[in-house]
């Protein structure tokens, strides 16, 4: 034990000065010097010794648990105690035992993890089969077909001819490639960085034999993955257990919380001070009372020796504390706990968020969040492939200032035919294209024609497969990439196989093989890659694909000329919302070419500033370039995201989309996905180069929204929990606006001092498009948002550049689509397709906000109403913190008698079902207004239960006064009276939970009345004969339910409590229905007949899609104005189509009115 | 084999996980909402003037004999020296009383509802366990009455106990000048399960139940020990005095009744004719060092027990407003309701 602790430090301690990690293969002795951590892993925290006092160490840390235990002191002075210690004690195990066995569970799953984990076998290179566990790094491990990879190995060779390995990780399901090392060696030292948890980037050197050879990403196979459809591969231990990149990233989430949990702590702080403030009050009033009366009851009461009124006043401020703790409802947290946990599941399984093609259900990665989903007021989305199915097709070309392919406006002759590409043996038979021109040029062989497609069959990274002779399958890096290798292929330039030094195509039938000299690869600042090659002949060539500003920045002047032609058809496919690159080649002079092979090595080598080093060179040899052309490849929109973003639009959410695209390709897709709309008053676009022009526009731009607004931000400073923060308030805004921003304008308006200028106009609009963005920006844009704004805002994307914007908005969230899971793993909810994002956010945000507020109330009213029944007692029973329930029944309201129903409520409650959320996108609109639990219906509550306590302690005490049993005996008894009170209490709150209940399922039903059977159940055992007679001291309630609930007067009383309690409440929802209706009541579903539907004007019936939302929306009588807009979309394909048909209340009253 | 897996992640499509559990949702609607406050109201108001009437038949005589003033007949008793006094109350009744009557004493500002006055006993000893004589349990809650000055223990232990009312009455029906004793019983005044469950006695040491009590004192306020509570009825002795069990049920409020006798017997088991009465009262309870009131009551009973107007009024009260408030909303809803159907 205590060497492994010696051990442990060391390594604490190595890894801190670890900057470079040094290993030799093979080498256990060498490598062991270092003291890198092995393979064996320890996700679990506890064995069999530390895991009762760790495990408790670590709950006891926690707030409310530490109360309990401050409570449970309090209660054991005996001078002070007014309860007895099991009301403290029963709750506060079942508290810690809940979660001692759910950590064990947990613990002993992880225990058995490891040790599967830890025993499964490897072949090492040097011992033969190993334990993974007794795997050092720097050993050599083979791995086989279908099994998992051991650590982060370093690949040295496959089976596969090019010693490419195919793998899958294990939450993604396509495979990946990987590149290796061709050379098998046996020694050899590497040099790389140290553990870190950067997936995605990898940077070291290899030496073998003096030689260096440059590491990155592609080389490094990391744990957590399975070899696929690979015979074997070897590979190089570089990181073991606790330092593979999988291990380092797990367990290190950033914990987000919710607006209700930051509301909620406020209140529990406020709870607390309320807590004192009646403390202090009681104890005043015990002060006063022993001075006046206690002094002369000494004669039947004699106090302690030494105790005058004022010690006793001290004690009693504690002793009441004790009592009226139940204000804190410290059973709250785990409840919560309970039903957001509960509202995952449903998300997790809802089969309407299930993609069948992708086999993807949807899935809420973090269960703390789900309310929030009801108060989102900003979107912010990516476009290729969360609103795109980033599945690309080839549509058009520029070639030599000539465009190809069918185009939206209309069509030639020549393009109605698809066309037949039989004649290429080679062809992909999915591939269609329109334009028989284009295949006429590449027939007639027509030079830029044909360089342009060898360009595509050679300028990428894609892999080709060839199982069978003829039948090619392309794995592709990026789907882009995909679609123009392929289109090559189909025109003749067939890109048939690679190995690290050549690539083979296939041009018009003819097999040719290119040297390949470099990759020049593409990243996010480059936006362009180029290859060199050296074709047959021996010529060198660089050819470089990309974003087309780049590539007109490095054209040589002869192609000024073409480029504005080519300009010219770029405007055009943008327009139409495509995605396009610009095409450019050169030839290379071989000395030169030398010379820069030398110094890219040198970089290519080096460990300090790998990255910004090869930019460096690359950019020496990428200009100059000659223009080819333009490709254009559509990406298509996902099914049903226009109607989904019309619905978000309607439930008044701001859809921001931040795209990489091109301004015209992104204003297009904002139309064709219904975020810009014809009937926009204005489309301001934002694209200027300096600063000033910018905030010019920006200023204009708002101005014309709404005229009167001042110069000043309209800034709301509020402290919040010591959090000084600048909120900037919503300006009204006539009609509807969209933005358009290129991110050159972007960069500036994000500077600090422009910031609230962009965030002032951007809000005011409807829609926003930001193009050209960098992943940074994306973050900085949902930062200056969730930061000005009181607002929730909520990101979605699929890729790795939405990872920084997912991580920052409220809510991240991923779409498991092609380009990985890298935005999943760090999102909270994922699913597979955009559309779905509508029901996560109408139907299960806002379920989950409805029933966490509705629970919170509940909560506070139910517990409130309990505590001040005390208060009002203390002024008749000498303020000596007598309690009026039974010590029973104050142990188990909250644990039983209580629990149940109130989590049934939260999870099962609806107002609305989900067909009617997607029909009345308004009714969103409460959350994103905090309308359902904020501080004044907190207040309210307060309010509420003070009246309900009253009632519940004044009408019995009137009943009760010199009251007797119908035998004469005795019915005013302390322990009689205690027995009404908390019967009358429970009936009162459990008639409550039903009156809030909107949907009354027989579960919910259930639990409400089981509950009550329980309680009197209970009350009636343990006020039994048996009970006393075992345990006498802990039931003195002997015979009170027998002999008080078998009187009629009793239950008179308790009938009308209830009733006082009740009646008001359903007063006065019925009257606020009538006169100040909510969304809420006004969609809830009625019996009313639906005849007069057809009396209204005719042409209501061809209009049913439109829904009624909109006449809501439009009614004079709607509480919060929602602007109105027509609907483009009919919901006949919402997903819920299938839900079951209710008769609903028909709001049409207001339709004509304004 | 593929399609199995293909839809292996489907969630189950039941209406639990779909939330589509069948269900009700009840709405405030005018149909059911002002009829129903209707109802209830008139509801309420019929059992109102039930409970009011039935209230109204019950005979209560309620006379305060603490003797504050100079001129009430219990005045000189309250000066703290005169012991063993005994003072007379009379009062009339105009009308039959009808039986059976009970008799209840009463005390105001009395706060036996205390939290350190209530814990202060302890049930197992009070169950007879003689292990609870000598030592307590919990330890501290009888004090100080736990022990006596000689560190003997008390038994019964604790301030309930020791304060145990002790004004004692008798009633005289004074028929042409004559006093003719009224009989009070005194059995079975107690809840059946107090007497038979809750408290025992400890069990007599050859035959004496004062034997059980041996190493133990009186509470210092008795003046008898709790073996002698009644002479005149050795069964009604130790814990299982109904007078001592009556008293240790302690009142949840500072002003109560407790029941004292009945008259069941002989020429007044059809209750107290009209006449004159007298009250003999041994007067011993000092209540007026804190301001206390003491009374007799003379009550009968109906159905919903002892007299009190407050339920009936209650219920008349808030079946009115239920009434009332059904036509606040009829006229609110009409109006609105028309006046959306103007704007359609």
């Amino acid at each position: 034990m205590g060497s492994l602790l010696s051990a442990c430090r060391i390594n604490v301690e190595k890894k801190k000065v670890e900057e470079e990690r040094h290993l030799r293969a093979n080498d256990r002795e060498y490598n062991l010097s270092f003291m890198y951590a092995n393979n064996a892993i320890k996700t679990s925290k506890y064995n069999v010794f530390t895991f009762l006092p760790l495990n408790l160490f670590e709950q006891f840390q926690r707030l409310a648990n530490a109360y309990f235990v401050f409570l449970l002191i309090l209660q054991l002075i005996p001078q002070i105690s007014s309860l007895s210690w099991f009301t403290t004690v029963v709750p506060l195990l079942l508290v810690l035992s809940i979660t001692l066995a759910k950590d064990l569970s947990d613990d002993i799953t992880r225990h058995k993890n490891d040790k599967h984990v830890n025993n499964r076998k490897v072949e090492v290179l040097i011992n033969g089969d190993e334990k993974w566990m007794n795997v050092q790094v720097g050993d050599i491990v083979k791995l086989e077909n279908n099994e998992f990879v051991t650590a982060d190995l370093l690949l040295l060779s496959s089976s596969e001819p090019l010693n490419l390995i195919y793998i899958e990780t294990a939450e993604l399901d396509g495979t990946l490639i990987k590149y290796t090392i061709s050379i098998l060696y046996i020694s050899g030292e590497v040099r790389c960085e140290p553990p870190n948890n950067r997936l995605d980037k990898f940077t070291g050197t290899l030496t073998v034999r003096g030689e260096t050879f440059a590491l990155d990403n592609e080389r490094i196979l990391l744990r957590g993955c399975t070899l696929r459809n690979t015979e074997w591969c070897f590979g190089l231990v570089v990181f073991g257990g606790p330092d593979t990149k999988l291990m380092q990233n797990s367990g290190k989430s950033i914990f987000k919380r919710t607006s209700i949990d930051h509301l909620m702590n406020f209140l529990v702080m406020f709870i607390f001070g309320f807590l004192a403030f009646l403390c202090a009050i009681l104890s005043i009033g015990n002060g006063i009372w022993e001075y006046q009366e206690g002094n002369s009851f000494i004669t039947f009461l004699p106090r302690a020796d030494g105790a005058n009124a004022s010690l006793s006043a001290f004690l009693t401020f504690w002793s009441y504390v004790i009592i009226l703790n139940t204000v804190v409802p410290i059973s709250l947290y785990v409840s919560v706990e309970i039903l957001r946990l509960g509202n995952s599941y449903f998300i997790d399984w809802d089969c309407k968020m299930y993609h069948v093609k992708s086999n993807t259900p949807a899935q809420a990665r973090t269960t703390t969040l789900n309310e929030e989903l009801g108060q989102i007021k900003y979107i912010f989305s990516d476009k290729t492939g969360t609103l795109t199915q980033n599945i690309m097709t080839f549509n058009r070309c520029s070639i030599n200032g000539k465009s190809y392919g069918k185009s939206s406006k209309g069509f030639t002759v020549s393009m109605i035919k698809k066309i037949d590409f039989s004649w290429n043996s080679l062809a992909d038979s999915k591939f269609c294209f329109h334009d028989h021109k284009l295949v006429e040029a590449v027939k007639s062989g027509s030079p830029e024609v044909r360089a342009f497609f060898r360009l595509l069959a050679l300028c990428h990274t894609v892999m080709a497969e060839e199982k069978t002779e003829g039948e090619l399958f392309y794995q592709a890096q990026s789907p882009d990439e995909g679609a123009l290798v392929t289109a090559a292929r189909n025109f003749g330039f067939v890109f048939r196989s690679r190995t690290p030094e050549t690539i083979s195509l296939v041009e018009m039938g003819v097999p040719t093989t290119y040297e390949l000299l470099a990759v020049l690869d593409f990243n996010n600042v480059r936006k362009r890659m180029s290859v060199i090659v050296r074709n047959p002949e021996g010529k060198l060539t660089l050819y470089c694909k990309g974003a087309d500003t780049i590539i007109f920045e490095r054209l040589h002047p002869l192609s000024s000329k073409l480029m504005e032609v080519t300009t010219e058809h770029l405007n055009e496919y943008a327009g139409e919302g495509l995605r396009t690159l610009a095409l450019a080649y050169k030839d290379l002079d071989e000395d030169k070419f030398e010379e820069w092979k030398e110094r890219h090595h040198e970089a290519s080598t080096s460990l300090e500033d790998r990255e910004a080093k090869l930019d460096a060179i690359y950019e020496e040899i990428e200009k100059d370039l000659l223009l080819l052309g333009a490709s254009a490849v559509e990406d298509k929109l996902q099914d049903g995201v226009p109607q989904t973003i019309e619905q978000l639009a309607k439930a008044d959410i701001k859809i921001w989309v931040l795209t990489g695209d091109k301004q015209e390709t992104a204003e297009n897709i904002g139309y064709s996905c219904n975020m810009l709309r014809e009937e926009m008053k204005e489309i301001f676009i934002v694209a200027s180069n300096t600063a000033e022009e910018v905030r010019e526009e920006l200023v204009n731009a708002r101005k014309k929204m709404s005229p009167e607004s001042g110069d000043e931000p309209p800034i709301e400073k509020s402290r919040f929990l010591g959090k000084k923060s600048q909120v900037v308030e919503d300006e009204k805004v006539n009609g509807e606006y969209g933005l358009v921003i290129n991110g050159h304008s972007l960069a500036f308006a994000l500077q600090k001092d422009m910031q609230l200028e962009l965030l002032r106009t951007a809000c005011m609009c409807q829609a926003v498009i930001c193009c050209r963005v960098t992943p940074l920006q994306k973050a900085q844009v949902v930062e200056l948002v969730k930061k000005h704004k009181k607002a929730v805002t909520l990101a979605i994307g699929d890729g790795a550049n939405d990872v920084s914007m997912i991580k920052t908005a409220h809510i991240g969230v991923g779409i498991s689509g092609q380009e990985g899971m890298q935005a999943v793993l760090s999102s909270d909810f994922s699913f597979a397709q955009f559309r779905y994002l509508q029901r996560l956010l109408l139907v299960h945000g806002r379920w989950s906000y409805l029933r966490m507020c509705k629970f919170l109330r509940y909560f506070f009213y139910k517990n409130f109403t309990f505590t001040f029944v005390h208060f009002w007692y203390a002024f008749f029973c000498g303020f000596s913190a007598q309690t009026v329930y039974d010590e029973w029944f104050i142990t188990l309201y909250n644990l039983i008698y209580a629990a149940l129903p109130v989590i049934g409520l939260s999870l099962f409650d609806q107002d609305v079902n989900d067909r009617w959320s997607f029909q009345y996108p308004q009714l969103y609109a409460p959350g994103q207004l905090n309308q359902y639990f904020s501080k004044m219906a907190f207040a309210r509550i307060l309010l509420h239960s003070c009246y309900s306590s009253l009632i519940l302690f004044f009408v019995p005490w009137a009943a009760m006064c010199d009251t007797v049993r119908d035998d004469g005996k005795d019915i005013a008894d302390y322990q009689s009276f205690a027995l009404l009170a908390q019967t009358c209490l429970l009936i009162v709150v459990s008639v409550q939970l039903g009156l809030d209940t909107y949907y009354w399922t027989a579960v919910s039903q259930f639990f409400l009345w089981g509950s009550l059977s329980v309680y009197f159940a209970v009350t009636f055992t343990m006020y039994s004969n048996g009970m006393y007679l075992i345990f006498t001291s802990s039931f003195p309630f002997i015979g009170t339910a027998r002999n008080s609930l078998n009187q009629p007067n009793i239950w008179l009383t308790i009938f009308l409590t209830t009733i006082l309690c009740i009646l008001p409440v359903v007063a006065k929802r019925f009257l606020f229905i009538q006169l100040k209706p909510t969304i809420n009541d006004k969609v809830a579903p009625r019996k009313v007949p639906r005849r007069r539907i057809s009396t209204r004007r005719s042409g209501y019936a061809f209009s049913h899609a439109r829904g009624y939302g909109d006449l809501v929306t439009s009614g004079r009588f709607l509480r919060i104005p929602v602007k109105t807009r027509s609907a483009l979309f009919p919901h006949t394909d919402t997903p819920v189509a299938d839900s079951t048909p209710q008769t609903y209340r028909t709001i049409y009253e207001g339709a004509q009115s304004p | 084999m593929k399609n199995e897996g293909k839809s292996a992640q489907r969630p189950d499509n039941t209406a639990f996980t779909q939330q589509r559990l069948p269900a009700w949702q009840p709405i405030l609607s005018a149909g059911i909402v002002i009829p129903g406050f209707l109802i209830i109201g008139l509801a309420f108001i019929g059992i109102g003037i039930g409970l009011f009437l039935t209230s109204q038949t019950i005979q209560v005589q309620e006379m305060d004999y603490t003797g504050v003033e100079k001129d009430s007949p219990c005045f000189r008793c309250t000066i703290p020296s005169n012991l063993n006094c005994t003072c007379e109350v009379t009062f009339s009744l105009s009308t039959l009383f009808t039986g059976p009557v009970f008799f209840y004493y009463g005390l105001s500002n009395y706060y036996q509802n205390f939290r350190r006055y209530g814990v202060s006993k302890d049930y197992n000893q009070l169950t007879g366990d003689t292990r609870y004589f000598k030592s307590r349990s919990p330890e501290e809650d009888c004090s100080p009455y736990s022990y006596d000055s000689n560190n003997n223990p008390i038994v019964p232990c604790g301030a309930i106990a020791n304060s145990i009312f002790n004004d004692t009455f008798e009633l005289y029906q004074i028929i042409n000048g004559t006093k003719k004793q009224v009989p009070l019983d005194g059995r079975g005044i107690s809840w059946w399960t107090d007497y038979n469950i809750k408290y025992r006695n400890p069990s007599p040491v050859n035959g004496s139940l004062a034997k059980a009590f041996d190493g133990t004192v009186k509470p210092i306020n008795w003046p008898r020990p709790a073996y002698e509570l009644d002479l005149t009825d050795p069964n009604n002795n130790g814990f299982l005095n109904q007078d001592f069990l009556v008293w240790m049920r302690r009142a949840a409020l500072p002003q109560f009744r407790k029941l004292y006798r009945r008259i069941t017997d002989g020429d007044y088991a059809a209750g107290l004719p009209a006449g004159n009465y007298s009250l003999t009262v041994h007067y011993n309870y000092p209540v007026l060092s804190f301001d206390g009131r003491k009374k007799v009551v003379f009550s009968n009973v109906s159905w919903m027990g002892g007299k009190n107007n407050f339920l009936g009024l209650a219920y008349l009260v808030v079946g009115s407003l239920c009434v009332v408030m059904s036509v606040v909303m009829l006229v609110v809803y009409a109006k609105f309701k028309f006046s959306d159907d103007d704007d359609a």
